[in-house]
């Protein structure tokens, strides 16, 4: 998966191109019933864990419900992707 | 037995009375015994797009609270053979009427007629529940809009959860010369995301609302593109193979659109 695509907004000029995307990550959102609530509430766990070692930039912290091929077969899935702008490791962990 | 057939779509204004309209009449000019229900209680439309308004008496309330009998509320349109109208109730609340009764005369209903088509309210409440309850069949009505679509994914969720596994798709408004600029979602691109079986596509048609001004389906007039598609529909229902157009490229869409509604190019 394109990672840098996938939180780029979609460069397409045709806008069935961006209606048909809006609606696959929106439908994966209405279909797992999942909040916003809870996508913060797993960006702070992660958060959480993460700062014990490396220093993050908060502000650039994304993270996103969409879907991937799995490798072994092909088929789509739902995959939890997270985009964490790192400033820099912590001391203690080198 | 008849069949029991849902027409329903989450979003209001995407063509659930119109396609139930004309699926009705083409049913019925196919020589099937026909009854329209709308379930649409306190916003009811059907009368008025099948030009049936000034006949009303009865209605689908008062046979549920046993005011009169079934045959009493349906009008007959006279227009076609077997062809009938239960209109809903327009001064009630929609919780009016609850499923077990809607499930009680639906299937008085099936038992005599071949098809019972069934004009679901917008929203997925207790109108929709009432639609849903007696049906067997279901058809889902969208158009190429976000908005519609998700809605639309939304009620297919729905009508599985309560056992109707099988809902078929209606692509209603098409704009041909939109799909060709790349700025309206295709059929492939909507089938592909909502993952059911392809029921058919209407095209958006001027002629519907001539049509609606008229109180006369498009179905009738073979001169309206939208009423060409509703009779492949038609004859999809009752289990005739007819081809679907290809959208692999946009190459020639309008000349294979023209072929499959059976139009020639201007
Ligand atoms: N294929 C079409 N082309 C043009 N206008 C349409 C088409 N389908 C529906 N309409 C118009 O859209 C409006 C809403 O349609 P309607 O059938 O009442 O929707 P719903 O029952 O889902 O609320 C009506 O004014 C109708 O005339
Ligand atoms: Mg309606």
């Amino acid at each position: 998966m394109d990672l840098f695509k996938l939180f780029n907004k979609g460069e397409s000029s045709n806008s069935k191109d961006i209606a048909k995307e809006r609606l696959q990550l929106l439908l994966i959102h209405d279909r797992a019933n999942v909040s916003p609530q809870f996508l913060e509430m797993i960006k702070g766990e992660i958060m959480d864990v993460l700062t014990d070692y490396i220093e993050i930039d908060e502000t650039g912290l994304e993270i996103k419900l969409t879907r991937t091929k799995r490798e072994n077969d092909n088929s789509t899935i739902p995959a939890l992707v997270a985009n964490i702008p790192i400033k820099k490791m912590k001391e203690n962990i080198r | 037995m008849g069949e029991v057939i849902v027409i329903t779509s989450g979003k209001g204004g995407v063509g659930k009375t119109t396609t139930t309209a004309n699926l009705g009449t083409g049913l019925a000019l196919e020589g099937k015994s026909v009854v329209l229900l709308d379930a649409d209680i306190g916003l009811r439309n059907l009368d008025v797009v099948m030009g049936l308004e000034n006949r009303i008496v009865y209605d689908l309330v008062d046979v549920v609270e046993g005011i009169c009998r079934i045959k009493q509320a349906l009008i007959k349109d006279k227009r076609y053979p077997n062809l009938y109208l239960m209109p809903a109730a327009q001064t009630k609340d929609k919780n009016a009427v609850k499923p077990e009764q809607m499930l009680k005369l639906t299937k008085e209903l099936a038992e005599e007629y071949d098809f019972v088509l069934v004009d679901c309210p917008a929203g997925i409440e207790q109108g929709f529940k009432n639609a849903i309850v007696g049906a067997n069949r279901s058809i889902v009505v969208t158009t190429p809009e976000v908005s519609a679509v998700r809605d639309a994914d939304r009620i297919i969720g729905l009508l599985e959860a309560n056992g109707l596994r099988n809902p078929q798709l209606i692509i209603n408004r098409v704009k041909i010369d939109m799909v060709r600029r790349g700025d309206m979602m295709n059929i492939d691109d909507m089938v592909d995301i909502l993952a059911i079986d392809l029921l058919g596509v209407i095209p958006d048609d001027e002629y519907i609302v001539v049509s609606t001004n008229r109180g006369e389906p498009a179905i009738s007039e073979s001169k309206s593109l939208a009423g060409q598609a509703y009779k492949n529909i038609v004859k999809r229902i009752l289990g005739e193979n007819v081809p679907f157009m290809n959208l692999d490229t946009d190459e020639g869409f309008m000349a294979k659109l023209a072929k499959v509604f059976g139009f020639r190019k201007k």
